[in-house]
């Protein structure tokens, strides 16, 4: 089966070739730029949402690419059961589209930050993660000013409750206490999922760590993961 | 107008009265208040470089690897494939001084315009920074505040920072450096050029609209600055990355579509420098008419839309034909693209307002005919007086441990972690040595090659003795990118200098130059473009000079590149080269006695030269497993960042007939540290052989152990206690 595969590009989107490059590199399949004015797209199986800094970050991340014309498309796709994946700038522009609960404030330390981070897999029973092992701790970049998720009690209640948070921050030991997350997150969160299991966000980039030459890979296992969750194959390449 | 400014209409401009009377004797009539506004900021030091041009033309230019040289928007150099680079260095110094994250964003911004107006797109950035010492506020404001700029701005771009380097010295308080380099990637065959040919083709601003922001920049930064400056404020442009990042799209997906025949970004001097340029290198005319530029508010005077420094915007120049599809590329990206003049043959630049002209002048009087100047020179006393230097001081210092710990945690020496933490140095997917090695190395995609890039200057050396310090600052350039494994290509500069009307900085830029060009030429490194940035003084003070080296080289493999890091226990630990008694102008003889003072090590360029051979060669053949340049610092501080960057530790034993002081914090040139497995240990000997080179193994990578002994002398610290403080120290003395 293929794998129809849609990375959207908004105005100030700068990780959108990256993301098509990985795709097509860690599946073997192929991926297509979609423009955010678009609006109607096809039902693809997969959409990206790429990081960067769409509409410049102005007002709030997301807040501006919400409102692009293919982001009713994204929720509709999102309803049909596309697999949706949203890194960084994208996670961000999720919560903004209320695809997923909560929301992204500054960094603790006020400052942009790019560098390696561990992660836990905390829930590897998902279409983004089937190739962790339970509880696996993978080494996967961050870059991101405003990274810091937030979302009331009760929310997080229901998070924690219903095992969507997919990645919390670490240390390389797999421990962690309030301090690890590098951006201040609650509860070290660094990616969740939606109810259906079909939307994810993530503020670090498995893209960024999909192949050995930049100096590891355990970021290509989420493409790996998503590939085969559409087609049964994987981790061909 | 006042008074004043009707019996000297010259001052108002920034010109001299001897200047006025040239150009109204090359004109052959008084020019009107638009023209010498126009002359104002092209005979500027910033647009003319009337004060340098004389010495600029020492520079090596030319070589096989060559295609772009100085004049463009930027230099190119082959890296095979059909594949050039093109690359350029500029400063900010004077905007990031008044408002540092402004000033060092539009810098940002300014380097990126100037490769992807050659058609190229720009794949990495890196910069040079120079500070006052972190001991008070203003200077962690400053550095807080540029470095967030630089954040801000290539971030939001998606444009990797990758490498660079940042010292603090007292002279730099009041006057700091902002120098930023950007490196681009363009098929040899698909380069634009800066040139308004053809006449009746069509001239366009695309962009950003202009408004007052930056007026008379060019005039600002080409004068000194003092404690009354923070007026100037108004002077300094204010940067829009993300209106940047549109245009780059817009400026790329044009090229892509054939539909632009010359382009040059709008930067200092605005509208009137990028167009009297374009039309001066096609020797064409050019008229502009201001009614059609679309401005951002109302009422601007015509020489305020002539000279804003609006960032953001390019020029193009098309044929009429291409007009409206070009619009509407400009309108998918939300952008405006207006066409305001047209290219003629009449060799004048003029402007219009509708029907009426404003100002009309020959455009080769205002891009070639400023005056050159040769200035006076003369060698200050300080310098003779450094033969006389003792170091008895540092001889006899003794707790060498000590002295080490000092040194990697002063914030010239320890890791800039806290600064490139805030740069996105990975988006592209092509950063595979990321910052904290000597060099940055990207990939160079479906090619199996590499670049390495680097940036390099010390500037203690240069006020020392200027011919021997511009000469190491391109030899360590060259050697930073040569131990990653990679042939140095070619460098772009920033000659950041003092006022060049006083005979002795005047003394320091031709030294330096002289010592830069020679350097250049004899490690095979041509000089493709540049700026040079005068008048870095704070209340009548100078900087030490500083004449910043911007270097790319090339790996033919990337699978042969090489880090700075130990990699494996067990390997063997190399020094190359001779350390010799030369303990001047040491980082450790700074920190011992706080004064800048001694003999500037000797640089000998053709050992340099067959150094870096001899590292590529080593490299390609896999016979290394870490190899770092010895520089400031000395060995034990180099012997100490392999160890950390590697995370293993280290027994060595130094051997030599010098003072301890000198074999383990001398600064003497041509210098690496080396690891190699032990069975590889005869090959590279024999290597070390062919290019004469002198090799001795020191000792051994270990676990954990850091010992470095000479002579009974003995440094010891636990690795981890080393790598906490080398990792951790700026971020605990910037934290306000």
């Amino acid at each position: 089966m293929s794998c129809k595969t849609a990375v959207i590009v908004f105005p100030g989107s700068n990780c959108d070739q990256d993301c098509v490059r990985s795709w097509k590199a860690i599946t073997g399949g192929t991926a297509e730029l979609v423009w955010h004015k678009e609006s109607s797209i096809a039902d693809y199986d997969v959409v990206i949402l790429p990081g960067g800094f769409s509409f410049g970050d102005y007002l709030r991340c997301g807040a501006i690419a919400r409102y692009s014309p293919v982001m009713n498309e994204v929720i509709r796709l999102a309803k049909r059961g596309t697999r949706i994946i949203g890194i960084c700038n994208g996670f961000q522009i999720l919560t903004e589209a209320h695809l997923l609960p909560g929301a992204l404030l500054r960094n603790k330390g006020l400052a942009y930050l790019c560098k390696d981070i561990y992660l836990k897999v905390e829930n590897n029973q998902t279409d983004f993660t089937s190739f962790y092992s339970p509880k696996a701790v993978v080494r996967i970049p961050i870059g991101h000013g405003e990274g810091s998720f937030t979302i009331a009690p009760a929310g997080l209640k229901k998070l924690q409750d219903e095992n969507r948070i997919v990645f919390r921050y670490c240390r390389e030991d797999g421990t962690s206490d309030e301090s690890t997350a590098p951006n201040g997150s609650l509860d070290n969160i660094a990616g969740i999922i939606n109810e259906q299991g079909n939307v994810l966000g993530m503020m670090p980039h498995p893209e960024r760590l999909g192949e050995p030459v930049l100096g590891g890979e355990d970021g290509r296992y989420v493409f790996d993961s998503i590939f085969k969750a559409v087609t049964g194959q994987g981790g061909l390449n | 107008m006042s008074d004043a400014g009707k019996n000297m209409p010259w001052k108002e401009h920034g010109l001299t009265e001897s200047e006025y009377q040239m150009i109204c004797q090359l004109m052959r009539r008084e020019p009107n208040y638009e023209e010498l506004s126009l002359f104002g900021v092209m005979w500027s030091e910033h647009c003319s470089y009337k004060n340098s041009r004389a010495q600029l033309k020492k520079f090596p230019t030319k070589g096989p690897q060559v295609i772009q040289g100085p004049g463009e928007n930027a230099g190119v150099v082959s890296v095979g494939d059909g594949l050039g680079v093109a690359f350029k260095m500029e400063s900010h110094n004077h905007p990031s001084a008044i408002e540092p994250y402004q000033g060092a964003a539009t810098g940002v911004g300014g380097i990126i315009r100037d490769i992807f107006a050659m058609g190229a797109r720009p794949i990495a950035s890196l910069n040079s920074l120079r500070f006052g010492l972190l001991d008070n506020n203003r200077t962690k404001h400053l550095l807080s505040g540029v470095v967030a700029g630089i954040a801000g701005y290539g971030n939001c771009m998606g444009i990797p920072t990758v490498g660079g380097e940042v010292y603090f010295h007292p002279s730099y308080q009041g006057n700091p450096l902002v120098n930023a380099m950007c490196v681009g990637l363009v098929d040899e065959d698909k380069i634009f050029k800066g040139s308004a040919t053809g006449v009746g083709n069509i001239v366009m601003v695309v962009g950003a609209r202009t408004g007052r922001d930056g007026i008379k920049g060019a005039s600002f930064a080409s004068e000194e600055l003092s404690d009354q400056d923070a007026d100037k404020r108004p002077n300094v442009q204010v940067g829009d990355p993300f209106m940047e990042k549109l245009l780059l799209e817009a400026t790329l997906e044009i090229l892509a579509k054939d539909l632009v025949i010359g382009l040059q970004d709008l930067g200092a001097a605005g509208l009137t420098s990028s167009a009297s340029e374009m039309a001066g290198r096609a020797g064409n005319g050019l008229y502009i008419d201001i009614e059609k530029v679309p401005l951002r508010e109302e009422g601007l005077a015509p020489w305020e839309i002539m000279l804003s420094e609006s960032q953001e915007r390019m020029l193009l120049v098309v044929d009429p034909s291409k007009v409206a599809e070009i619009e509407k590329v400009f309108d998918k990206w939300d952008l405006s693209a207006a066409a305001i003049g047209e290219v003629t043959g009449d060799g004048n630049f003029t402007i219009r307002k509708g029907s009426e002209v404003l100002a009309t002048v020959p455009a080769g009087l205002l891009t070639d005919n400023a005056p050159v100047y040769q200035r006076q020179w003369s060698e200050p006393a300080y310098f003779q007086a450094q033969k006389n230097v003792k170091h008895d001081q540092l001889l006899a210092y003794g707790d060498w441990s000590g002295l080490l710990k000092k040194l990697i945690t002063s914030p010239n020496l320890c890791s800039k972690r806290w600064i490139y933490e805030q740069y996105d140095h990975m988006v592209g997917l092509n950063t595979i040595l990321r910052p904290g090695s000597d060099a940055a190395v990207l990939r160079l995609m479906d090619t199996g090659k590499g670049l390495a890039l680097s940036t390099d200057c010390n500037s203690r050396y240069v006020y020392l003795d200027p011919w021997r310090g511009g000469a190491i600052a391109v030899a360590e350039s060259a050697l930073n990118v040569a131990v990653s494994g990679a042939k140095p290509l070619a460098l772009t500069n920033c000659l950041n200098f003092g006022n060049p009307e006083d005979p002795e900085i005047y003394w320091q830029f031709v030294k330096a130059t002289d010592g830069l060009a020679e350097a250049a030429a004899r490690l095979d490194t041509p000089v493709t473009g540049g700026n040079v940035s005068f008048y870095n003084e704070y209340n009548g003070k100078a900087i030490l000079p500083t004449p910043t080296i911007g270097m790319v080289g090339l790996l033919e493999n990337l699978d042969c590149r090489v880090a700075s890091g130990f990699k494996r226990a067990g390997d063997k630990v190399i020094l190359i080269g001779t350390s010799k008694e030369e303990l001047g102008a040491t980082e450790a003889n700074f920190l011992v006695t706080g004064r800048d003072e001694g003999l500037v090590p000797e640089i000998d360029l053709d050992l340099a030269a067959r150094l870096n051979t001899f590292l590529v060669e080593a490299a390609s053949k896999k016979l290394l497993n870490s190899a770092h340049d010895c520089s400031d610092g000395g060995l034990a501080v180099t012997l100490a960042e392999s160890a950390i960057l590697g995370g293993l530790g280290l027994e060595a034993e130094l051997v030599g007939d010098i003072s301890a002081a000198a074999a383990f914090f001398g600064e003497s040139q041509s210098r690496a540290v080396l690891s190699a497995a032990p069975e590889k240990l005869d090959e590279l000997t024999g290597l070390a052989a062919k290019f004469d080179l002198p090799l001795a193994v020191l000792g051994t990578v270990t676990a954990d152990k850091f010992s470095i002994a000479y002579k009974g002398e003995k440094i010891e610290c636990p690795l981890a206690e080393l790598t906490d403080l080398y990792q951790n120290t700026l971020s605990r003395q910037v934290t306000l």
